[in-house]
C-alpha cells in the first residue's frame, strides 16, 4: 500500500514536474509536501514568465501552478499534503509526520525538490517584528491578501526584490526605496524597468545600518558603501518605514539530502552548499535523485525543467520503459534547460552547473 | 490594513467566511483558513512573542514556516507557527512568553 517507485519530496514546480514525468510514464508515484497546498513558491508568482513557449512565456506563476495540479491528478500521482518528511532510511524508508500521526513509506527511487531557504540579514534592529523576508511580504500580499506593513525599504536587488517590489506596489503600499549594496542592480533589466517606471527609487552602494523601533520596527539607517563595500561615514540618513524586506538570495535546503549521505559541495553561484549531482538529476547516492532549488539556486522555470528531467530519470533508473525512448525525451528537456540558461546572468549559472556535473564524485549507496 | 479586497492581477477577493478568535482575550476577526498570522496583521497586530533569555519583540519572518520566529500559544498549546496554522473559529490565541506557559524549561 505504502510502496511506490517514485517518492517525490516538496510539491514545488520541481517537485510536480518531476511527479508528473514519472507518473505518466507509468511509475506508482507518490508527492508529498508539508503544506496545505502543493505549488512551493509558485503560486506567489503573480508575474508573467518570460522565455520560450514551451517555459510558459507569457503564463503567470499560479496559472502554471494550477494546470500542474491538474495533470498531476488525472496522472493519478498520490498526493499527500501537510505532510513533512523528516528522515530516509535504508531500504527507501521516507518517514513522515502528518499532525501527531507518523507516516512511512517505501520508494524505489527518491527525488528531492525541497527548495531553498532565504538568505538572511543581521544588522542592529535585524530582530525587530518588521523586519521581514521578501518571501514572507510576497506570501502575505500575494496569496493571503495582507499587507505586512504599509511603507516599505527593501534590501537587494536581484529579482526577488525588484519582483516583490513592484507586488508590494500593485498591492497598494509605498515602497520607499530598494537598496543595494552593489554599484549595479543584479536583476534582470526589465523588472528593474518595471520597479522604476512604478515610482521607485533603487539606490545602489547603499546598505542598511541599522532598524530603530520601541518594540516594532519604526525607522531604518541607510548609509552609502564604498568600493571596497566598506560603509562611508557621514552618509548615514533615515527613512521612516513599519517593514524592511529582506531580498539577499536563498540557499538550497539541504537537510535531507545530506541526511541521506548524497555528496553535498558548494557553488557560491548556485546558493551554497547543496548535492552534487550529475547531468541526469542524480546525485552520489543511488537511489536518491535531486531537482530545483536544492539542486541549485535558479528561478521557477529552470525547477520545473529540472524535475520533469529528474521524473524521466528516475523511470529510465527502474527500466520501466524502453531506454532510448526516454532519453530521446530527457535530451529535449536538457536543451530547454540550455536555452533557459543563456544570457548574462543564465550563463554563469550554466558554467557553474556544468562545473558540477564535471566533477567525478564516487557512487555510494547506502540507502 | 485588513485584506486586499480590489488587486489588479488577482481581482477582487471572494467573500469569504469570517471567524471571530480571541487574542491575549481581544476579539479579532479572521478570514477562515488564512493563517494566523495573515489575520493578525490584517488588525495590526506585528508583536507575536517575547524571547525566553532577553524578552525582545518577535513577529512575522519567514512567513512559510521554516524559521519559527511567528510562534505563539493557540488554545494553550506553545510553539504554534502562526504562518502556517489556518485560523478557525474560536481559537484563543497568546502572545508567547519565553519557551511558553507549558514549557519545563522556564
Ligand atoms: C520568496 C521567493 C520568491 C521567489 N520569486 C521568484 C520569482 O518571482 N520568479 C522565479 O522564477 N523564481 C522565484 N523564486 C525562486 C523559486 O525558488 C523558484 O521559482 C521555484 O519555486 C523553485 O522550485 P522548487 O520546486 O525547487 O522549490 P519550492 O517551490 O520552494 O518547493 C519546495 C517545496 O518542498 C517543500 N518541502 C521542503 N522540505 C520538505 C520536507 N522535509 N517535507 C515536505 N515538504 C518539504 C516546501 O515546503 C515547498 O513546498 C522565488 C523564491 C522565493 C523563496
Ligand atoms: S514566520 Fe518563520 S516560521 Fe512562521
Amino acid at each position: 500500500m505504502n510502496k511506490f517507485d517514485v517518492i517525490v519530496i516538496g510539491g514545488g514546480p520541481a517537485g510536480l514536474g518531476a511527479a508528473v514525468e514519472a507518473a505518466r510514464l507509468g511509475a506508482r508515484t507518490l508527492l508529498l509536501d508539508e503544506n496545505s497546498r502543493p505549488g512551493g513558491q509558485l503560486f506567489k508568482q503573480i508575474h508573467k514568465f518570460f522565455g520560450s513557449k514551451e517555459h510558459y512565456a507569457g503564463t503567470r506563476g499560479f496559472d502554471i501552478g494550477e494546470n500542474l495540479l491538474k495533470e498531476a491528478a488525472s496522472l493519478n500521482v498520490v498526493l499527500k499534503l501537510d505532510t513533512r518528511v523528516w528522515g530516509v532510511f535504508p531500504g527507501g524508508i521516507v518517514t513522515a509526520y502528518c499532525g501527531e500521526k507518523g507516516l512511512k513509506f517505501e520508494g524505489k527511487t527518491i527525488i528531492l525538490a525541497t527548495g531553498a531557504s532565504e538568505n538572511v540579514l543581521s544588522f542592529p534592529g535585524s530582530t525587530l517584528p518588521g523586519v521581514i523576508t521578501a518571501g514572507a511580504a510576497q506570501t502575505m500580499v500575494n496569496l493571503h491578501r495582507v499587507l505586512p506593513g504599509k511603507k516599505f525599504v527593501v534590501v537587494g536587488s536581484g529579482n526577488v526584490g525588484l519582483i516583490v517590489s513592484y507586488q508590494l506596489k500593485q498591492a497598494g503600499a509605498e515602497v520607499l526605496a530598494i537598496v543595494e549594496a552593489l554599484p549595479q542592480i543584479s536583476g534582470y533589466a526589465v523588472h528593474a524597468a518595471k520597479v522604476k517606471r512604478a515610482g521607485v527609487r533603487i539606490l545602489l552602494s547603499h546598505t542598511v545600518k541599522e532598524a530603530i523601533g520601541e518594540k516594532i520596527l519604526e525607522q531604518v539607517i541607510l548609509c552609502k558603501l564604498d568600493s571596497n563595500m566598506k560603509p562611508i561615514a557621514g552618509t548615514e540618513f533615515t527613512l521612516d518605514a513599519d517593514t524592511l524586506c529582506l531580498a539577499v538570495g536563498l540557499n538550497p535546503r539541504v537537510e535531507l539530502a545530506a541526511l541521506c549521505g548524497c555528496h553535498l559541495i558548494y557553488s557560491p553561484v548556485l546558493g551554497g552548499m547543496m548535492p552534487w549531482h550529475d547531468e541526469n538529476m542524480c546525485t552520489s547516492q543511488s537511489r536518491i535523485l535531486v531537482a530545483g532549488d536544492l539542486a541549485g539556486v535558479e528561478e521557477a522555470s529552470t525547477a520545473l525543467d529540472e524535475g520533469r528531467l529528474a521524473g524521466l530519470s528516475a523511470v529510465q533508473k527502474l527500466g520501466l520503459r524502453n531506454f532510448k525512448e526516454v532519453d530521446d525525451e530527457m535530451q529535449k528537456i536538457k536543451d530547454r534547460l540550455t536555452k533557459l540558461r543563456q544570457g548574462p546572468f543564465g550563463e554563469k549559472r550554466q558554467l557553474a552547473k556544468q562545473g558540477i556535473i564535471s566533477m567525478k564524485i564516487p557512487k555510494e549507496s547506502c540507502l | 490594513m485588513a485584506h486586499i479586497e480590489e488587486h489588479p492581477i488577482l481581482g477582487t477577493m471572494e467573500k469569504k467566511k469570517y471567524v471571530t478568535v480571541k487574542v491575549d482575550g481581544r476579539e479579532i476577526q479572521g478570514i477562515e483558513g488564512e493563517p494566523i498570522a495573515a489575520a493578525l496583521l490584517a488588525n495590526g497586530i506585528k508583536i507575536f512573542r517575547f524571547t525566553h533569555k532577553f524578552n525582545e519583540p518577535r513577529g512575522l519572518f519567514c512567513g512559510i514556516g521554516q524559521c519559527t520566529d511567528c510562534v505563539m500559544e493557540v488554545d494553550g498549546v506553545p510553539n504554534v507557527r502562526t504562518c502556517v496554522t489556518p485560523i478557525r473559529e474560536g481559537m484563543e490565541i497568546k502572545t508567547q512568553h519565553g519557551f511558553g506557559k507549558e514549557s519545563t524549561y522556564e
